[in-house]
């Protein structure tokens, strides 16, 4: 990645009346990387991200694009583009003259404009015969492609999505997932992707950032966030995981209720080591509980009666409930299915390799 | 089960279809008839000559039939301008204040066309609302713009606006938003946004306002006589003319079957055009 970011946000607000959609967002976006911005509905980010092409104006703040700042700029003479939501495609023009939109306002001949379409359509695994095919012709995949094609002819310098899979069924959007991650990699540009899946965020991003009320909670790689999240919500809109309450202990360890600590003081080596009387969030995913048997030894353990047994597909997920009420989440690959009925009695650990400790909360 | 309902359907429809055969097609057929009689009889009982329509062409009725199709083209280009802006801040901009715009709109359709025609005439009249005030404020007359061909078109204009005014909004309003979004993000001005996405888009409104406007102002009457004051003679002029000072039924009727095919034509060819289950708002 080079040194200057392609696109930065200084302090953008944005209030529609009364109400502040974003109070002020600085971001840094570095060239040619998947960058997507995750949150749930109301977080902001599609505000954000209307901001970003200029289809809304920012109350107040900057976006720079490199050199140049674009936040007055309309947006038909931004250097962007983006993929909707609904895809947008004018469905009184054929599938090549969707492609050629961009190229025919930019005054290119037709010969070219039409051997630049094949290729677009060739590179998103389009067959030729699409180039005059009719939209409503088109599968949802296939308008999806076209509508990608659309934005790659445009050539922008950032191509953002406004959550152009959510309207497809599960299979499809796994597969545009791939090919989207494909497409990132073979054409090297920048994309800004918003998304309310996590899992469609973790497939394809570079980077994530979390964003809740109009600001965002975390930035960082997809495993970062994953693992090591920095506080309650970020862990929790990650998936499934198990958050306990604790405190530090005199002995350099930490305690919370119907956890048992087995460390041994190696909590300094695990980074969960805690000031006496500091408190904060223990968290596990649900993928390093294991079930033990009397013989076992874990860094933490907890015991707990069996309630449930769900299958996940690949995965079977069980919640076991502790005496103190809370719902232990444990997720186990198909293969180590464990041999026990609901209301069974049953012991749980993990390690302190596989635990993240999130402080002061 | 279902052939029994659908003999049901025809059962039921046919009280009305045979109203509608006899009230609609039968007089049609007596005017087509009437049209190739000889001239000045009052009886389907002759024998056709055809003779009613080679004087279309050598009395030069031709002319008032290009006159009215000229003025009714004219006006429609010019309630297609006004009523673009409209139409879009109806469809897409007014919110609320569509409501009133709409009712105001129709109000005026609950006095009569030639009543609000008279009104138009003492505005405009030499010692009129305008002039008569004018004149006695400032001690300078203007001369009236009544009876001339611009003020017949002003009046097909006035009288037909709703006729383009709401098929236009209906159009404008099947613009998906998301569209002129996309074009203005791929780096399309105002203006080609206009010409390539919304009027394609806009099309069936356009045309089913075009043709109604059209068909009605090429049989308009009232404007060319009130404001007019026969300026200009339009075909439809003609075509009382001989059914009553005239009392010749067969060159009426040729006159009026000329009309019908151009128009029925025009509406016909216009109408295969479009879709017009997109805009009663039905799936394709």
């Amino acid at each position: 990645m080079t040194s200057q970011p392609i696109l930065r946000l200084r302090n953008v607000v944005k209030t529609f009346g009364s109400f502040t959609a974003l109070p002020g967002v600085n971001l840094d976006i570095e060239e040619g990387e998947f960058f997507t911005i995750v949150g749930p509905s109301g977080s902001g980010k599609s505000t954000l991200i209307r901001l970003l092409v200029g289809m809304d104006e920012v109350t107040d703040g900057e976006i720079w694009l490199r050199d140049r700042r674009i936040d007055q700029t309309p947006a038909n003479q931004r250097p962007t583009c983006m993929v909707f939501q609904s895809l947008a495609l004018f469905p009184h023009m054929s599938v090549g003259q969707n492609v050629e939109f961009p190229l025919k306002l930019r005054k290119v001949p037709a010969e070219e404009r039409r051997a630049r379409a094949l290729e677009l359509l060739d590179l998103l695994r389009l067959p030729q015969s699409y180039y005059s095919k009719r939209i409503s012709q088109c599968s949802g995949g296939e308008r999806q492609r076209v509508a990608l094609a659309r934005a790659l002819a445009f050539d922008p310098e950032i191509l953002f999505f406004d959550e152009p899979l959510s309207a497809l069924d599960y299979r499809l959007r796994k597969t545009l997932e791939k090919e989207l991650k494909d497409l990132h990699t073979r054409t090297g540009k920048t994309f800004v992707y918003i998304t309310h899946s996590l899992e469609e965020a973790m497939v394809m991003s570079d980077r994530i950032a979390i964003m809740n009320k109009g600001h965002f909670e975390q930035i960082a790689v997809a495993d970062e966030i994953y693992g090591r999240p920095v506080n309650r919500f970020v862990a929790e809109f990650m998936g499934e995981v198990n958050l306990f309450d604790v405190t530090g202990t005199a002995g350099g360890g930490l305690a919370g209720a119907g956890l048992e600590s087995h460390m041994n003081g190696h909590a300094e080596t695990c980074g969960v080591a805690m000031a006496p009387g500091a408190s904060g969030t223990l968290m596990v995913r649900p993928e390093y509980v294991r079930f033990l048997a009397s013989s076992d030894t874990a860094d933490f353990t907890l015991r707990g009666i069996l309630h449930g047994e769900y299958a996940l597909g690949s995965r079977i997920q069980y919640e076991v409930e502790t005496p103190g009420g809370q719902v232990i989440t444990v997720e186990k690959l198909r293969e180590d299915r464990v041999d026990r009925q609901p209301g069974a009695e049953v012991v749980l650990g993990f390690d302190g390799d596989h635990v993240h400790l999130i402080r002061g909360q | 089960m279902e052939r029994h309902d659908r003999k049901l359907g025809l059962l039921s429809a046919m009280p009305l279809g045979l109203i509608l055969v006899l009230s609609f097609l039968a007089p049609l057929v007596v005017v087509a008839v009437f049209s190739v009689m000889p001239a000045k009889v009052f009886t389907l009982a002759h024998m056709p000559d055809f003779s009613a329509y080679g004087v279309f062409f050598e009395r030069g009725y031709y002319k008032s039939l290009l006159w009215s199709l000229a003025m009714a083209l004219i006006a429609t280009l010019a309630l297609f301008l006004v009523c673009w802006p409209l139409a879009f801040g109806m469809a897409k901009v007014f919110g609320r204040f569509t409501l009133v715009l709409t009712v105001a709109v129709v109000m005026s359709l609950f006095v009569s066309e030639n009543i609000r025609l008279f009104g138009w005439v003492l505005t405009l009249m030499k010692g009129g609302l305008f002039e008569g005030y004018f004149r006695s404020l400032t001690g300078i007359g203007f001369d009236s713009p009544l009876y001339n061909t611009g003020i017949i078109i002003f009046g097909l204009v006035y009288v037909y606006l709703p006729f383009m005014l709401f098929p236009l909004a209906q159009g404008i309003s099947m613009v998906p938003d998301d569209t002129r979004q996309a074009a203005a993000d791929l780096g399309a001005s105002r203006w080609q946004i206009l010409c390539q996405v919304e009027l394609p888009l806009a099309a069936p409104g356009i045309m089913v306002g075009s043709l109604l406007t059209f068909v009605l102002a090429a049989g308009a009457l009232a404007e060319s006589k009130i404001l007019g004051g026969q300026a200009v003679i339009v075909i439809a002029d003609d075509i009382e003319t001989a059914f009553t000072f005239g009392q010749n039924w067969p060159l009426g009727a040729a006159l009026s079957m000329v009309l019908i095919v151009i128009i029925g034509g025009l509406a016909l060819f216009g109408v295969s055009r479009i879709d017009l289950d997109a805009i009663m708002g039905r799936k394709r």
